[in-house]
């Protein structure tokens, strides 16, 4: 076993994801599969290679700071669950 | 022939000469999609209203004799993952269920100034996470050759509309192989470009170093003149690559002669259908007849692209995936205490069990403790995958595959097991740990169903991609097949 029932229930709270307990079962099975199957990487030694992030390597992509119209508010708003006088509405945080 | 059947390039000449309107044309979709859309399920939107409007203004340009660009007037979709301004647009997925955007993605603006006639938005795997368009959360597509059988996935929609001749071209986007392989089980072309060939500005990110956007069309000259419209830097996006695009079209030679094509043994290996393997070995043929010069080669880090790609991926999309969250746009929970609780059960109610599988996998691989092992493991392995194409391109103009291991498969017959889904995307997964073009050209049948041709090239190659593929086409009739809908009895 690569990952627990619990590691499961932890990293579906960092992940900000409910699970019931049948999908945590299911998940913890699935998981299981597929980290079996990627422990094949294990074969390569991989001590001497360096990591690609970006098969196309750019970097330090600049533009000239010149200030642009925004979107409208209203715009951005328009597809929010809930807003009010201008922000977005959420459940009481503190 | 059939007028919802021809190429854009014909369709073209059709309007200049006023054999036809654009009204006219938009139309004939229009029915075409009333006639076979019930089977098919391409469409998560249509737009009839607004394709009529944008045909009616244009014919008013015809009728003054301006000049009309190559895609002008011609009835296109776009996979639903690409922001369409005031249009819905779904993923299809629960989350973005009613989202209507604010904005366009650079690819919609660009065509909608060549004056594409748009249709709607087309069906795919949720997120474009899937490999059969059965992660749609609202349907799934069935396959136009056999409408028991997927389209294939996640570009679904984008390869069955053009198929089923609902439309004259589409966009799709080809994370893993979501362009490529759905495009071989309908037996239409679609390419992936080189990463940074085409804006994403738009397209909602699934794995940023890896998802670009492409074309699918019913010939090869067709995809040359989409790739020209959309092609080309953008300041939009940070990972746009400013190069020098050149006139696709130019590169439409019926002429292969002492070109040097490579094919990688490791991709005819276990798992590849008998018959896939027959048609593929026929295609080498008849390459070779046209004066191509092929030769095995090797690409030993092939086997490890599967596993490579499925730590990546869901590490990229863990990540980006994290923005919906339901305080700005999108699905949101009703009646929760606090505001964890609410992100946890918007998160719950609004994505399916493949999308939550790999937002799953993806955090594990990104955490504290597993990091190394997984996904800077996957990085490295990626550079490894990367090279064995570098040393292959220096001795081949082009490297040659199957597109999928099998033809398309039964609906329901892999839904249940990830692991075999995954598997399907076997041969064009490599390409984009790579970054790097290909190309999927219908190449003959197995069973009465599509088997797709894969070609593979050097970054910004899509000219000699194009050159190959037009080739095989202009001496070949594979693609002057078309499934029978109005025959068939719905399933």
């Amino acid at each position: 076993m690569k990952i627990s029932l619990h590691e499961v229930e932890h990293v579906a709270m960092l992940a900000r994801l409910e699970l019931t307990a049948q999908e945590t079962e299911e998940y913890t099975e699935q998981l299981n599969s597929i980290l079996e199957y990627a422990a094949i990487l294990d074969k390569l030694d991989t001590s001497e290679v360096l990591p690609t992030a970006h098969a196309v390597p750019l970097n330090n992509v600049m533009r000239d700071d010149i200030v642009k119209p925004s979107m409208a508010v209203a715009k951005v708003l328009a597809n929010a669950p809930d807003a009010e006088n201008n922000f977005f509405s959420v459940p009481k945080i503190v | 022939m059939d007028i919802t059947a021809i190429s854009a390039a014909e369709l073209h000449t059709m309007l200049e000469n006023k054999t036809i309107s654009a009204v006219e044309l938009a139309q004939a979709f229009l029915q075409r999609i009333a006639q076979v859309e019930d089977k098919v399920k391409a469409f998560v939107t249509l737009t009839e209203e607004m394709a009529l409007d944008q045909a009616a203004k244009l014919d008013k340009k015809i009728t003054r004799g301006e000049k009309l660009g190559p895609l002008a007037g011609i009835p296109m979709a776009f996979k639903d993952n690409m922001c369409s301004e005031g249009i819905r647009t779904t993923c299809s997925s629960r989350m973005l269920k009613n989202f209507i955007p604010p904005y366009a993605a650079t690819v919609v603006e660009r065509l909608q100034e060549a004056e594409a006639i748009v249709l709607g938005k087309l069906n795919m795997d949720e997120f474009a996470m899937g490999s059969s368009t059965e992660n749609s959360a609202f349907f799934p597509t069935h396959n136009p050759w056999d409408l028991t059988r997927v389209t294939g996935g996640s570009s679904g929609g984008s390869v069955a509309a053009v198929a089923a001749d609902e439309a004259v071209y589409s966009l799709g986007s080809d994370t893993g192989g979501s362009i490529r392989q759905p495009a071989a089980f309908c037996g239409v072309v679609g390419l992936k470009p080189t990463y940074g060939a085409v804006s994403r500005y738009g397209l909602i990110a699934f794995a940023s170093s890896l998802d670009q956007i492409g074309p699918v069309t019913k010939t090869v000259r067709d995809n040359a003149l989409v790739l020209n419209a959309i092609a080309g830097h953008d300041p939009k996006d940070s990972t746009s690559v400013p190069y020098e695009k050149p006139d696709y079209t130019k590169f439409l030679v019926n002429d292969i002669k002492g070109l040097k094509i490579g094919i990688p043994r490791e991709y005819f290996g276990q798992g590849i259908d008998a018959e896939v393997s027959r048609v593929i070995q026929k295609a080498i043929e008849t390459l070779k007849d046209l004066g191509a010069e092929i030769a095995e080669c090797s690409m030993p880090h092939t086997e490890y692209a599967m596993p490579t790609y499925y730590l990546i991926a869901p590490a990229e999309c863990s990540s980006n995936l994290a923005r919906y969250d339901g305080v700005r746009y999108g699905h949101r929970a009703e009646n929760s205490e606090d505001i964890i609780s609410m992100f946890r059960k918007t998160r719950a109610q609004g994505f399916g069990p493949e999308v939550k599988r790999r937002i799953m996998l993806g955090t594990y691989a990104l955490s504290s403790g597993y990091y190394d092992a997984y996904y800077l493991k996957a990085q490295k392995v990626r550079t490894l995958i990367k090279q064995d194409f570098d040393r292959a391109l220096e001795k081949f103009d082009v490297l040659l595959s199957p597109t999928a291991p099998t033809p398309a498969f039964k609906l329901g017959e892999k839904s249940t097991d990830p692991l075999a889904m995954y598997m399907s995307d076997i041969c064009t997964v490599p390409l984009n740990l790579a970054g790097l073009p290909g190309i999927s050209i219908p190449a003959g049948y197995a069973g009465g169903l599509p088997v797709g041709l894969q070609l593979m090239t050097k970054a910004f190659g899509e000219g000699m991609l194009y050159r190959v593929a037009y080739t095989f086409e202009q001496n070949t009739d594979f693609h002057k097949l078309k499934p029978n809908l109005t025959a068939e009895v719905a399933s």
